[in-house]
């Protein structure tokens, strides 16, 4: 009889395999450990929303607030889904009716929501930090559901998740992310995400729609889309954000389109292979045209499917074990 | 080992009267070599080819609220219908009965399969709940500190099955050069005095 001190010892939880923060707030604090954690586990949450009976007992008994202080359809629903499908409670919570409408500040309704302990706060909010505000004030986990012009980290998420299945992989890809950049969180988000795993970026769009001073992100910018597509692996389409006053960066939506629209022309300047990305929802004829949002290339579904099992992920991550030493 | 399975294997065909409707589910992750192991002996045995899947328990746990961190989650590959099939569970070691809980109720989100049996390469007793494995390579009497590891070759180099105790010294319960004929439904092996301090 030997002694096996090799033997790989029945070890609790492997700390190198656990995320690392209390919230989702940006992406910009997340390390690649993070990103890839959340990345494989979405993976397998993808499994779940292809099974006859599409829910896991996980989050029974967590309860996780909606809370969206702008419009949103596809985030809201995905959310929704995503905490059902783990089984979690939920509640919704819009700015209509409700107290913000009787001018209750951010702080003091999340305050008053913290008395009814959810275990996750999922936060939409017109003014870029908010989600950091909450985060540093309350005990539980703050998701960001989005934030102003800032950061939108789980669809960069679920834009990497869907890259890495077409794709097999992030690192040495060439990322054409074009439209609307100046207004854009998913920009932001992404431009933080794909940096941070080897992938590299053109920011493309008018010169009015691009943030000053953009060079400093390190990332490759370019007034001509024709330009950013050459060789693309991945195009990213924006829309151009009309409700933040990205209407005023161009004269009409015809021009945007002659000049910045992805075409099936200009899109056979990107890599045969290449996917097509847009995070909805799409202004049709101006920032893409039909053919291509509709194209065999086009992921743009996907990547809604893909959102509510990286929502999953995050949930499952953040909320999923009690987080007591 | 290998006598273990191809006898597992064995029981399994006796017990349902062949191989038809039966699936393999390995429990992630020592249950999967396990399941694979008995599918070949199928092979071998009946020339019959029998579905295996592999099932990750993770998100069904019952100790998810006291742990401090979420546990790692695998993936699950169930590519077939359970629907009215006989459901063999195959796992390493049979302890409390909390993770063959877990598993079945993760099976009933597949479908609704006609039976569920479980099959395990150590039943180490010291149930929580009332379960019992229908298939057992080798019932071990233990502490409740001791531990139990199986190894295979195809993960760990080599077939075997040692009880580790939390001083984390190891020792085998088969010694590796002395492969024993293992009997279901019977303690061999593993007394007391037979462990090394």
């Amino acid at each position: 009889m030997s002694r096996r001190p090799d033997l790989p010892p029945n070890t609790p939880a492997d700390r190198s395999h656990v995320f690392s923060k209390k919230d989702l707030v940006d992406i910009e604090s997340i390390s690649e450990d993070d990103i890839r954690l959340v990345l494989d586990t979405a993976e397998s949450m993808r499994e779940i929303n292809q099974r006859a009976i599409k829910k896991v007992p996980t989050l029974r008994g967590k309860l996780v607030a909606n809370l969206f202080f702008e419009s949103s359809t596809r985030t809201r629903f995905s959310f929704e889904i995503a905490e059902r499908r783990l089984s979690a409670d939920s509640i919704a919570f819009s700015d209509a009716g409700s107290s913000v409408s009787k001018g209750e500040t951010l702080l003091d309704t999340a305050k008053n929501l913290m008395a009814m302990a959810p275990d996750a706060i999922v936060l939409r909010h017109p003014c870029s930090g908010a989600p950091h505000r909450l985060a540093r004030e309350l005990p539980c986990a703050i998701v960001n559901a989005g934030d102003g012009t800032h950061e939108h980290p789980t669809q960069a998420l679920l834009d990497a998740l869907t890259i890495r299945r077409a794709k097999g992989r992030l690192a040495g890809l060439k990322v054409a992310i074009c439209g609307d950049v100046a207004h854009s969180r998913v920009a932001r988000s992404n431009l933080g995400l794909l940096s941070k795993m080897g992938a590299a970026v053109t920011l493309c769009g008018p010169r009015t729609l691009l943030p000053p001073e953009i060079e400093r992100t390190g990332a490759l910018v370019t007034t001509r889309i024709e330009e950013a597509l050459d060789e693309a692996d991945v195009v990213m389409i924006l829309r151009v954000q009309k409700e933040r006053g990205g209407g005023a960066g161009y004269p009409s939506d015809r021009e945007y389109y002659d000049v910045f629209g992805l075409t099936p022309d200009r899109r056979r300047l990107a890599k045969k292979d290449a996917i097509v990305m847009h995070p909805g929802p799409m202004n049709r004829g101006v920032e893409i045209d039909s053919a291509v949002a509709d194209g065999p290339d086009s992921v743009i579904l996907e990547q809604v499917e893909n959102g509510v099992a990286v929502r999953m992920a995050v949930l499952y991550l953040l909320i999923g074990a009690s987080g007591d030493e | 080992m290998k006598r273990a399975t191809a006898r597992m294997a064995q029981e399994i065909v006796e017990s349902q009267g062949g191989t038809e409707g039966i699936v393999l589910i390995g429990i992630r992750t020592r249950g999967v070599p396990l399941a694979r192991r008995v599918a070949e002996e199928f092979e071998r045995l009946e020339n019959a080819r029998i579905p295996v899947g592999v099932l990750d328990i993770t998100l069904y746990r019952d100790d998810l609220t006291t742990i401090a961190a979420s546990p790692v989650l695998k993936r699950t590959e169930i590519s077939f219908p359970v629907e009215g099939k006989t459901v063999v569970l195959c796992d390493d070691v049979l302890f409390t009965g909390r993770t063959v809980r877990a598993a079945i109720d993760a099976v009933l989100d597949f479908g609704r399969p006609r039976r569920i049996l479980l099959s395990v390469l150590v039943d180490r007793g010291r149930r929580e709940f009332p379960i019992e494995a229908q298939f057992v390579g080798r019932r071990v009497a233990t502490s409740a500190s001791e531990i139990v590891q199986v190894t295979y070759r195809e993960t760990d180099g080599e077939d075997d099955v040692w009880l580790l105790d939390r001083e984390a010294s190891l020792h085998p319960v088969n010694g590796p050069r002395k492969p024993r004929a293992v009997r279901p439904s019977r303690r061999a092996g593993a007394k007391k005095g037979k462990r090394r301090p």
